[in-house]
Protein backbone atom coordinates (compact mmCIF):
# COMPACT_ATOMS: atom_id res chain seq x y z
CA UNK A 1 0.00 0.00 0.00
CA UNK A 2 1.15 3.52 -0.80
CA UNK A 3 -0.39 5.68 1.50
CA UNK A 4 -0.73 9.50 0.02
CA UNK A 5 -3.61 10.76 1.97
CA UNK A 6 -2.15 12.06 5.19
CA UNK A 7 -3.81 15.64 4.75
CA UNK A 8 -7.19 13.17 5.38
CA UNK A 9 -5.94 11.25 8.58
CA UNK A 10 -2.35 9.75 9.10
CA UNK A 11 -1.74 5.99 10.87
CA UNK A 12 -1.91 5.59 14.47
CA UNK A 13 1.72 5.77 15.74
CA UNK A 14 3.02 2.67 17.79
CA UNK A 15 3.49 4.03 20.32
CA UNK A 16 0.82 6.05 20.81
CA UNK A 17 -1.64 3.14 20.74
CA UNK A 18 0.35 1.54 23.28
CA UNK A 19 0.11 4.26 26.24
CA UNK A 20 -3.33 4.28 24.89
CA UNK A 21 -4.36 0.32 25.33
CA UNK A 22 -4.58 0.33 29.35
CA UNK A 23 -7.06 3.25 29.32
CA UNK A 24 -9.55 0.92 27.00
CA UNK A 25 -8.61 -1.74 29.04
CA UNK A 26 -8.31 -2.04 32.84
CA UNK A 27 -7.79 1.25 33.61
CA UNK A 28 -11.48 2.00 32.56
CA UNK A 29 -12.30 4.51 35.40
CA UNK A 30 -14.28 7.60 34.74
CA UNK A 31 -12.35 10.51 35.45
CA UNK A 32 -14.62 12.66 37.79
CA UNK A 33 -15.03 9.94 40.77
CA UNK A 34 -12.96 9.73 43.52
CA UNK A 35 -11.29 6.23 43.96
CA UNK A 36 -8.30 5.26 42.88
CA UNK A 37 -9.41 3.93 39.62
CA UNK A 38 -10.82 7.37 38.64
CA UNK A 39 -8.00 9.03 40.02
CA UNK A 40 -5.59 7.32 37.35
CA UNK A 41 -7.79 8.83 34.71
CA UNK A 42 -7.36 11.66 36.02
CA UNK A 43 -3.82 12.07 36.30
CA UNK A 44 -3.47 10.50 33.07
CA UNK A 45 -5.20 13.31 31.61
CA UNK A 46 -3.59 15.95 33.72
CA UNK A 47 -0.06 14.70 32.32
CA UNK A 48 -1.81 14.48 28.50
CA UNK A 49 -2.71 18.39 29.55
CA UNK A 50 0.83 19.21 30.11
CA UNK A 51 2.16 17.72 27.27
CA UNK A 52 -0.43 19.71 24.84
CA UNK A 53 0.53 22.63 26.62
CA UNK A 54 4.29 21.94 26.28
CA UNK A 55 3.61 21.83 22.44
CA UNK A 56 2.11 24.86 21.87
CA UNK A 57 4.17 27.13 24.94
CA UNK A 58 0.93 28.13 27.01
CA UNK A 59 -0.66 26.84 30.02
CA UNK A 60 -1.77 23.29 30.64
CA UNK A 61 -5.12 25.36 32.29
CA UNK A 62 -5.93 26.78 28.33
CA UNK A 63 -5.93 23.58 26.74
CA UNK A 64 -9.44 21.77 26.86
CA UNK A 65 -10.21 18.32 25.03
CA UNK A 66 -12.65 18.39 22.46
CA UNK A 67 -14.19 15.29 20.42
CA UNK A 68 -12.36 16.39 17.26
CA UNK A 69 -10.61 19.34 15.43
CA UNK A 70 -14.17 20.45 13.81
CA UNK A 71 -16.17 20.09 17.52
CA UNK A 72 -13.27 23.18 18.09
CA UNK A 73 -13.71 25.37 15.49
CA UNK A 74 -17.26 24.98 16.60
CA UNK A 75 -16.90 25.72 19.64
CA UNK A 76 -13.79 28.71 19.00
CA UNK A 77 -16.84 30.25 16.69
CA UNK A 78 -19.90 29.77 18.02
CA UNK A 79 -18.58 30.23 21.39
CA UNK A 80 -17.07 33.48 21.12
CA UNK A 81 -19.88 34.77 18.92
CA UNK A 82 -22.44 34.50 21.64
CA UNK A 83 -20.29 35.61 24.35
CA UNK A 84 -19.40 38.33 22.32
CA UNK A 85 -22.17 39.87 20.65
CA UNK A 86 -22.72 42.57 22.83
CA UNK A 87 -19.38 43.79 21.77
CA UNK A 88 -20.01 43.66 17.82
CA UNK A 89 -21.33 41.04 15.56
CA UNK A 90 -18.80 40.92 12.75
CA UNK A 91 -16.34 38.12 12.32
CA UNK A 92 -13.28 37.96 9.66
CA UNK A 93 -12.24 34.64 8.39
CA UNK A 94 -10.72 33.89 4.38
CA UNK A 95 -12.71 31.83 1.43
CA UNK A 96 -10.02 29.10 1.59
CA UNK A 97 -11.15 27.53 5.35
CA UNK A 98 -12.01 23.80 6.15
CA UNK A 99 -15.63 23.97 5.57
CA UNK A 100 -15.58 23.36 9.67
CA UNK A 101 -15.07 26.91 9.81
CA UNK A 102 -16.80 28.12 6.57
CA UNK A 103 -20.08 26.47 7.29
CA UNK A 104 -19.98 27.40 11.26
CA UNK A 105 -19.96 30.83 9.37
CA UNK A 106 -22.89 30.21 7.49
CA UNK A 107 -24.83 29.03 10.41
CA UNK A 108 -23.85 32.40 12.33
CA UNK A 109 -24.62 34.69 9.45
CA UNK A 110 -28.54 33.25 9.51
CA UNK A 111 -27.75 34.14 13.64
CA UNK A 112 -27.67 37.72 12.88
CA UNK A 113 -23.53 37.72 12.26
CA UNK A 114 -21.81 39.40 9.67
CA UNK A 115 -18.82 37.91 8.13
CA UNK A 116 -16.00 38.62 5.87
CA UNK A 117 -14.26 36.11 3.68
CA UNK A 118 -10.72 37.31 3.43
CA UNK A 119 -9.71 36.84 -0.90
CA UNK A 120 -6.45 34.87 -1.17
CA UNK A 121 -3.95 35.50 -4.28
CA UNK A 122 -3.14 32.81 -6.49
CA UNK A 123 -0.73 31.27 -4.15
CA UNK A 124 -3.46 30.46 -1.30
CA UNK A 125 -2.69 33.19 0.81
CA UNK A 126 -4.24 36.45 2.10
CA UNK A 127 -3.27 39.88 1.91
CA UNK A 128 -2.59 41.43 5.27
CA UNK A 129 -3.13 45.10 3.57
CA UNK A 130 -6.83 43.66 2.66
CA UNK A 131 -7.46 42.42 6.41
CA UNK A 132 -6.50 45.58 7.89
CA UNK A 133 -8.99 47.11 5.69
CA UNK A 134 -11.65 45.18 6.85
CA UNK A 135 -11.62 45.36 10.47
CA UNK A 136 -14.55 47.17 11.90
CA UNK A 137 -15.38 48.96 14.93
CA UNK A 138 -17.67 45.62 16.01
CA UNK A 139 -15.55 42.93 14.34
CA UNK A 140 -15.38 40.74 17.36
CA UNK A 141 -13.23 37.65 15.77
CA UNK A 142 -10.31 37.16 13.34
CA UNK A 143 -10.39 33.08 12.31
CA UNK A 144 -7.82 32.49 9.95
CA UNK A 145 -6.19 28.39 9.15
CA UNK A 146 -2.80 28.27 9.70
CA UNK A 147 -1.93 25.82 6.78
CA UNK A 148 -4.71 25.29 4.40
CA UNK A 149 -5.33 21.29 4.03
CA UNK A 150 -5.83 21.37 0.18
CA UNK A 151 -2.87 23.16 -1.36
CA UNK A 152 -1.15 23.68 1.79
CA UNK A 153 -0.36 27.43 1.87
CA UNK A 154 0.48 28.91 4.80
CA UNK A 155 -0.74 32.43 6.51
CA UNK A 156 1.42 34.89 8.29
CA UNK A 157 -0.42 34.26 11.36
CA UNK A 158 2.10 36.11 13.69
CA UNK A 159 1.56 39.06 11.82
CA UNK A 160 -2.43 38.34 12.16
CA UNK A 161 -1.84 37.85 15.49
CA UNK A 162 -0.34 41.16 16.19
CA UNK A 163 -3.26 42.79 14.06
CA UNK A 164 -5.58 41.35 16.05
CA UNK A 165 -4.10 42.06 19.82
CA UNK A 166 -3.60 45.97 18.62
CA UNK A 167 -7.00 45.94 17.75
CA UNK A 168 -8.31 44.25 20.71
CA UNK A 169 -10.04 41.47 18.50
CA UNK A 170 -9.88 37.72 19.47
CA UNK A 171 -7.94 35.66 16.87
CA UNK A 172 -8.35 32.03 16.30
CA UNK A 173 -6.54 29.44 14.17
CA UNK A 174 -7.70 26.35 12.87
CA UNK A 175 -4.51 24.49 13.35
CA UNK A 176 -5.34 21.33 12.21
CA UNK A 177 -3.08 20.58 9.60
CA UNK A 178 0.13 22.78 11.01
CA UNK A 179 0.73 21.13 14.31
CA UNK A 180 3.56 18.99 13.73
CA UNK A 181 4.69 20.05 10.73
CA UNK A 182 5.60 23.44 12.00
CA UNK A 183 6.92 25.88 15.32
CA UNK A 184 3.90 27.21 17.14
CA UNK A 185 4.12 29.31 19.83
CA UNK A 186 0.68 30.87 21.03
CA UNK A 187 2.12 33.69 22.55
CA UNK A 188 4.51 34.88 20.08
CA UNK A 189 1.96 34.63 17.65
CA UNK A 190 -0.74 36.61 19.81
CA UNK A 191 -3.25 33.19 19.17
CA UNK A 192 -6.31 33.81 21.66
CA UNK A 193 -7.80 29.98 20.30
CA UNK A 194 -6.40 27.63 18.53
CA UNK A 195 -7.60 24.13 17.22
CA UNK A 196 -6.16 20.66 16.49
CA UNK A 197 -6.94 17.39 16.12
CA UNK A 198 -5.29 14.14 17.08
CA UNK A 199 -6.02 11.58 13.76
CA UNK A 200 -3.95 14.21 11.46
CA UNK A 201 -0.65 14.08 13.51
CA UNK A 202 -0.14 9.80 14.10
CA UNK A 203 -2.88 10.18 17.02
CA UNK A 204 -6.25 8.73 17.21
CA UNK A 205 -9.45 9.50 15.62
CA UNK A 206 -12.57 11.40 17.96
CA UNK A 207 -10.02 13.44 20.36
CA UNK A 208 -9.14 17.16 19.30
CA UNK A 209 -8.00 20.29 21.43
CA UNK A 210 -9.23 24.02 21.84
CA UNK A 211 -6.67 25.74 23.24
CA UNK A 212 -8.31 29.21 25.16
CA UNK A 213 -6.53 31.43 26.17
CA UNK A 214 -7.05 32.67 29.61
CA UNK A 215 -9.16 35.39 29.62
CA UNK A 216 -10.99 35.30 26.64
CA UNK A 217 -14.89 35.68 26.48
CA UNK A 218 -16.36 32.25 25.23
CA UNK A 219 -20.06 30.25 25.68
CA UNK A 220 -19.66 26.33 26.40
CA UNK A 221 -20.50 24.33 23.24
CA UNK A 222 -21.77 21.53 24.96
CA UNK A 223 -24.07 21.91 28.19
CA UNK A 224 -23.75 19.43 30.86
CA UNK A 225 -21.51 17.55 33.67
CA UNK A 226 -18.64 20.05 34.99
CA UNK A 227 -15.87 18.10 32.97
CA UNK A 228 -12.71 20.42 31.53
CA UNK A 229 -13.49 23.36 34.53
CA UNK A 230 -16.91 23.46 33.27
CA UNK A 231 -16.10 24.22 30.21
CA UNK A 232 -16.97 21.36 27.50
CA UNK A 233 -19.32 18.55 29.04
CA UNK A 234 -19.26 15.16 28.78
CA UNK A 235 -17.43 12.40 30.42
CA UNK A 236 -13.21 12.35 29.44
CA UNK A 237 -12.52 10.31 26.39
CA UNK A 238 -9.38 9.32 28.60
CA UNK A 239 -7.94 7.24 26.04
CA UNK A 240 -8.15 9.56 23.14
CA UNK A 241 -7.07 12.73 25.91
CA UNK A 242 -3.79 9.96 26.42
CA UNK A 243 -3.23 9.26 22.46
CA UNK A 244 -3.71 12.90 20.99
CA UNK A 245 -0.53 13.73 24.39
CA UNK A 246 1.54 11.33 23.03
CA UNK A 247 1.03 12.01 19.33
CA UNK A 248 1.57 15.77 20.07
CA UNK A 249 4.24 14.55 22.04
CA UNK A 250 5.88 12.59 19.52
CA UNK A 251 4.64 15.16 16.17
CA UNK A 252 6.50 18.16 17.91
CA UNK A 253 10.19 16.66 18.70
CA UNK A 254 12.73 16.53 15.92
CA UNK A 255 9.97 19.08 13.80
CA UNK A 256 12.96 20.57 12.57
CA UNK A 257 14.22 17.25 10.92
CA UNK A 258 11.07 15.93 10.10
CA UNK A 259 10.30 19.00 8.01
CA UNK A 260 13.56 18.91 6.50
CA UNK A 261 12.97 15.49 5.12
CA UNK A 262 8.99 15.95 3.99
CA UNK A 263 10.39 19.34 2.24
CA UNK A 264 12.97 16.81 0.33
CA UNK A 265 10.09 14.47 -0.55
CA UNK A 266 7.77 16.94 -1.72
CA UNK A 267 10.39 19.07 -4.24
CA UNK A 268 11.42 15.51 -5.62
CA UNK A 269 7.50 14.75 -5.80
CA UNK A 270 6.75 18.16 -7.19
CA UNK A 271 9.88 18.21 -9.90
CA UNK A 272 9.06 15.05 -10.71
CA UNK A 273 5.58 15.26 -11.57
CA UNK A 274 6.51 18.85 -13.55
CA UNK A 275 9.13 16.66 -15.67
CA UNK A 276 7.42 13.78 -16.74
CA UNK A 277 4.09 15.72 -17.20
CA UNK A 278 3.46 18.28 -19.50
CA UNK A 279 -0.16 21.02 -19.08
CA UNK A 280 0.31 20.07 -15.12
CA UNK A 281 -0.40 23.33 -12.66
CA UNK A 282 1.42 23.87 -9.35
CA UNK A 283 -1.31 24.95 -6.82
CA UNK A 284 -0.06 26.82 -3.61
CA UNK A 285 2.99 29.21 -2.71
CA UNK A 286 6.20 26.84 -3.65
CA UNK A 287 7.62 28.21 -0.70
CA UNK A 288 4.84 29.10 2.02
CA UNK A 289 3.80 25.84 1.98
CA UNK A 290 3.31 22.28 4.57
CA UNK A 291 6.21 20.64 4.20
CA UNK A 292 4.39 17.52 2.96
CA UNK A 293 1.80 18.94 0.81
CA UNK A 294 1.69 18.45 -3.26
CA UNK A 295 -0.81 19.47 -4.99
CA UNK A 296 -0.93 19.73 -8.79
CA UNK A 297 -4.07 20.44 -11.40
CA UNK A 298 -3.74 18.25 -14.79
CA UNK A 299 -5.15 19.68 -17.80
CA UNK A 300 -7.95 17.84 -19.47
CA UNK A 301 -8.70 15.47 -17.05
CA UNK A 302 -10.77 14.62 -14.06
CA UNK A 303 -9.85 13.72 -10.84
CA UNK A 304 -12.06 10.84 -9.15
CA UNK A 305 -10.68 8.74 -12.63
CA UNK A 306 -7.04 9.53 -11.60
CA UNK A 307 -7.67 8.73 -7.82
CA UNK A 308 -9.54 5.02 -8.89
CA UNK A 309 -6.91 4.20 -11.09
CA UNK A 310 -4.23 5.39 -8.56
CA UNK A 311 -6.39 2.89 -6.11
CA UNK A 312 -6.07 -0.31 -8.70
CA UNK A 313 -1.90 0.28 -8.38
CA UNK A 314 -2.61 0.78 -4.25
CA UNK A 315 -1.91 4.49 -4.33
CA UNK A 316 -4.06 6.77 -1.88
CA UNK A 317 -4.85 10.01 -2.60
CA UNK A 318 -7.15 12.95 -3.33
CA UNK A 319 -8.58 15.05 -5.34
CA UNK A 320 -10.72 18.68 -4.83
CA UNK A 321 -12.88 17.48 -7.74
CA UNK A 322 -16.28 17.79 -7.57
CA UNK A 323 -17.23 14.29 -8.26
CA UNK A 324 -14.90 12.98 -5.15
CA UNK A 325 -16.34 15.58 -2.70
CA UNK A 326 -20.25 14.61 -3.16
CA UNK A 327 -20.91 18.43 -4.68
CA UNK A 328 -21.41 19.71 -7.28
CA UNK A 329 -18.67 22.29 -7.73
CA UNK A 330 -15.21 21.39 -7.40
CA UNK A 331 -12.80 22.56 -4.44
CA UNK A 332 -13.81 26.17 -2.86
CA UNK A 333 -10.17 25.82 -2.48
CA UNK A 334 -8.96 25.63 -6.21
CA UNK A 335 -11.71 28.13 -7.19
CA UNK A 336 -10.49 30.74 -4.74
CA UNK A 337 -6.86 30.89 -6.01
CA UNK A 338 -8.89 31.42 -9.43
CA UNK A 339 -8.72 28.16 -11.20
CA UNK A 340 -11.10 27.86 -13.89
CA UNK A 341 -13.92 24.71 -12.66
CA UNK A 342 -12.22 22.41 -15.57
CA UNK A 343 -8.88 22.76 -14.27
CA UNK A 344 -9.73 22.47 -11.00
CA UNK A 345 -11.74 18.88 -11.49
CA UNK A 346 -8.22 17.63 -12.28
CA UNK A 347 -6.41 18.04 -9.40
CA UNK A 348 -4.74 15.90 -7.02
CA UNK A 349 -3.25 16.26 -3.44
CA UNK A 350 -0.71 14.07 -2.66
CA UNK A 351 0.22 14.61 1.34
CA UNK A 352 2.75 13.00 2.86
CA UNK A 353 4.20 11.97 6.21
CA UNK A 354 7.38 11.00 8.29
CA UNK A 355 6.20 7.34 7.22
CA UNK A 356 6.44 8.16 3.18
CA UNK A 357 9.58 7.40 1.48
CA UNK A 358 11.61 8.14 -1.61
CA UNK A 359 10.77 4.54 -2.99
CA UNK A 360 7.40 5.44 -2.34
CA UNK A 361 7.80 8.66 -4.48
CA UNK A 362 9.12 6.74 -7.09
CA UNK A 363 6.69 4.66 -7.78
CA UNK A 364 3.67 7.21 -7.69
CA UNK A 365 6.35 8.34 -10.20
CA UNK A 366 6.57 5.87 -12.56
CA UNK A 367 2.99 4.88 -12.81
CA UNK A 368 1.61 8.66 -12.48
CA UNK A 369 2.29 9.79 -16.39
CA UNK A 370 0.58 6.45 -18.18
CA UNK A 371 -2.45 7.23 -16.16
CA UNK A 372 -3.03 10.38 -16.73
CA UNK A 373 -2.32 10.29 -20.79
CA UNK A 374 -4.68 7.28 -20.99
CA UNK A 375 -7.37 10.17 -19.83
CA UNK A 376 -5.97 12.38 -21.82
CA UNK A 377 -6.54 10.10 -24.52
CA UNK A 378 -10.36 9.61 -23.62
CA UNK A 379 -11.19 13.31 -23.14
CA UNK A 380 -12.78 15.36 -25.74
CA UNK A 381 -10.83 18.72 -24.09
CA UNK A 382 -7.65 17.07 -24.63
CA UNK A 383 -8.11 16.03 -28.10
CA UNK A 384 -10.03 19.25 -29.07
CA UNK A 385 -6.18 20.94 -27.47
CA UNK A 386 -3.85 18.16 -28.86
CA UNK B 1 -19.99 7.80 -1.07
CA UNK B 2 -21.55 4.71 -2.13
CA UNK B 3 -18.94 2.44 -3.91
CA UNK B 4 -19.15 1.20 -7.61
CA UNK B 5 -20.23 -1.61 -8.44
CA UNK B 6 -17.65 -4.30 -10.12
CA UNK B 7 -19.34 -3.63 -13.50
CA UNK B 8 -18.70 -0.11 -13.50
CA UNK B 9 -14.85 -0.82 -12.76
CA UNK B 10 -15.14 -2.66 -15.27
CA UNK B 11 -16.10 -0.57 -17.68
CA UNK B 12 -14.02 1.97 -16.34
CA UNK B 13 -10.61 0.12 -15.76
CA UNK B 14 -11.33 -0.80 -20.12
CA UNK B 15 -13.73 1.08 -21.43
CA UNK B 16 -15.25 -0.07 -24.86
CA UNK B 17 -15.08 1.75 -27.79
CA UNK B 18 -12.95 5.09 -26.97
CA UNK B 19 -12.08 7.05 -29.96
CA UNK B 20 -13.07 9.30 -32.57
CA UNK B 21 -14.44 8.18 -35.95
CA UNK B 22 -13.49 10.27 -39.04
CA UNK B 23 -16.19 11.03 -40.87
CA UNK B 24 -18.68 10.35 -38.13
CA UNK B 25 -22.66 10.11 -39.40
CA UNK B 26 -23.66 11.87 -36.60
CA UNK B 27 -21.57 13.51 -33.63
CA UNK B 28 -23.07 13.98 -29.96
CA UNK B 29 -21.97 16.48 -27.24
CA UNK B 30 -23.25 17.25 -24.11
CA UNK B 31 -22.40 18.18 -20.42
CA UNK B 32 -20.35 21.18 -19.67
CA UNK B 33 -16.67 21.42 -18.28
CA UNK B 34 -17.77 23.34 -15.11
CA UNK B 35 -19.71 20.04 -13.84
CA UNK B 36 -16.89 18.54 -14.49
CA UNK B 37 -18.70 15.95 -17.28
CA UNK B 38 -18.25 16.50 -21.28
CA UNK B 39 -19.16 13.21 -23.57
CA UNK B 40 -18.54 12.91 -27.15
CA UNK B 41 -20.11 10.41 -28.95
CA UNK B 42 -19.36 9.62 -32.80
CA UNK B 43 -21.95 7.16 -34.76
CA UNK B 44 -21.85 5.29 -38.05
CA UNK B 45 -25.10 5.12 -39.39
CA UNK B 46 -25.97 2.47 -42.33
CA UNK B 47 -28.88 1.20 -43.25
CA UNK B 48 -31.16 2.78 -40.55
CA UNK B 49 -28.68 0.88 -38.06
CA UNK B 50 -25.97 2.32 -35.70
CA UNK B 51 -23.08 0.27 -37.29
CA UNK B 52 -20.19 1.51 -35.05
CA UNK B 53 -19.96 4.65 -32.17
CA UNK B 54 -17.22 5.69 -30.45
CA UNK B 55 -16.78 7.89 -27.68
CA UNK B 56 -14.84 10.44 -25.84
CA UNK B 57 -15.59 11.35 -22.21
CA UNK B 58 -13.85 13.73 -19.08
CA UNK B 59 -15.08 13.04 -16.59
CA UNK B 60 -15.47 10.69 -13.55
CA UNK B 61 -15.79 7.03 -13.41
CA UNK B 62 -19.30 6.70 -13.76
CA UNK B 63 -19.45 9.15 -16.79
CA UNK B 64 -16.84 6.89 -18.23
CA UNK B 65 -18.14 3.51 -17.82
CA UNK B 66 -22.13 4.97 -18.57
CA UNK B 67 -20.09 6.13 -21.66
CA UNK B 68 -18.57 2.73 -22.20
CA UNK B 69 -21.73 0.62 -21.30
CA UNK B 70 -24.13 2.66 -23.73
CA UNK B 71 -21.89 2.34 -26.58
CA UNK B 72 -22.10 -1.75 -26.22
CA UNK B 73 -26.06 -1.25 -25.86
CA UNK B 74 -26.48 0.54 -29.11
CA UNK B 75 -24.42 -1.03 -30.86
CA UNK B 76 -26.08 -3.02 -33.82
CA UNK B 77 -29.58 -1.34 -32.87
CA UNK B 78 -31.61 0.94 -35.15
CA UNK B 79 -31.95 4.17 -34.69
CA UNK B 80 -35.37 3.96 -33.36
CA UNK B 81 -33.99 0.91 -30.41
CA UNK B 82 -30.83 3.51 -29.91
CA UNK B 83 -33.07 5.89 -29.14
CA UNK B 84 -35.73 3.91 -26.44
CA UNK B 85 -32.44 3.41 -24.33
CA UNK B 86 -33.07 5.07 -21.04
CA UNK B 87 -30.28 6.39 -18.87
CA UNK B 88 -32.15 3.92 -16.44
CA UNK B 89 -30.81 1.22 -18.63
CA UNK B 90 -27.79 2.18 -18.73
CA UNK B 91 -27.33 1.95 -14.79
CA UNK B 92 -28.81 -1.37 -14.90
CA UNK B 93 -26.71 -2.66 -17.02
CA UNK B 94 -24.08 -1.74 -14.81
CA UNK B 95 -25.24 -3.33 -11.93
CA UNK B 96 -26.41 0.56 -10.81
CA UNK B 97 -25.10 3.36 -9.64
CA UNK B 98 -24.53 5.42 -6.75
CA UNK B 99 -27.54 7.75 -6.42
CA UNK B 100 -24.89 10.65 -6.73
CA UNK B 101 -23.91 9.41 -9.95
CA UNK B 102 -27.25 9.05 -11.58
CA UNK B 103 -26.70 12.50 -13.52
CA UNK B 104 -23.70 10.21 -15.73
CA UNK B 105 -26.09 7.92 -16.93
CA UNK B 106 -28.58 10.85 -17.83
CA UNK B 107 -25.74 12.48 -19.54
CA UNK B 108 -25.20 9.58 -21.80
CA UNK B 109 -28.18 8.68 -22.72
CA UNK B 110 -28.08 12.66 -23.78
CA UNK B 111 -25.25 12.16 -25.82
CA UNK B 112 -26.51 9.08 -27.71
CA UNK B 113 -30.24 11.28 -28.59
CA UNK B 114 -27.71 14.26 -29.46
CA UNK B 115 -25.64 12.25 -31.80
CA UNK B 116 -29.41 10.36 -33.34
CA UNK B 117 -30.39 13.96 -33.82
CA UNK B 118 -27.45 15.32 -35.81
CA UNK B 119 -27.42 12.34 -38.07
CA UNK B 120 -30.83 13.15 -38.56
CA UNK B 121 -30.40 16.71 -39.64
CA UNK B 122 -27.13 15.71 -41.75
CA UNK B 123 -29.40 13.72 -43.94
CA UNK B 124 -32.92 15.83 -43.78
CA UNK B 125 -32.33 16.38 -47.12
Amino acid sequence: MYYFDNSATTKIDKEVLDEMMPYLTDKFGNASTIYSLGIESRSAILNAREKVAKALGCNSKEIYFTSSGTESDNWALKGVAFANKDRGKHIITTAIEHHAILHTCEYLEKQGFEVTYLPVGENGIIDIEVLKKEIRKDTILISVMAANNEIGSIQPITEIGKIAKQRGIYFHTDAVQAVGNMNIDVNESNIDLLSFSGHKINGPKGIGVLYIREGVNIDNLLHGGGQERRKRASTENVAGIVGIGKAVELATKDIGRKREYLINLREKCIKGILDKIPDTIVNGDREKRLPGNVNVCFRYIEGESLLLHLDKLGISASSGSACTSGELNPSHVLLAIGLPHEIAHGSLRISMSKDNTEEEVDYLLSVLPEIVQKLRDMSPLYIKNK
Amino acid sequence: MENYSEKVMDHFMNPRNVGEIKNADGIGEVGNPRCGDIMKMYIKVKDNRIEDVKFLTFGCGAAVATSSMITELIKGKTLEEALDISNRQVAEALDGLPPIKMHCSNLAEQAVKAAIEDYKKKNEK
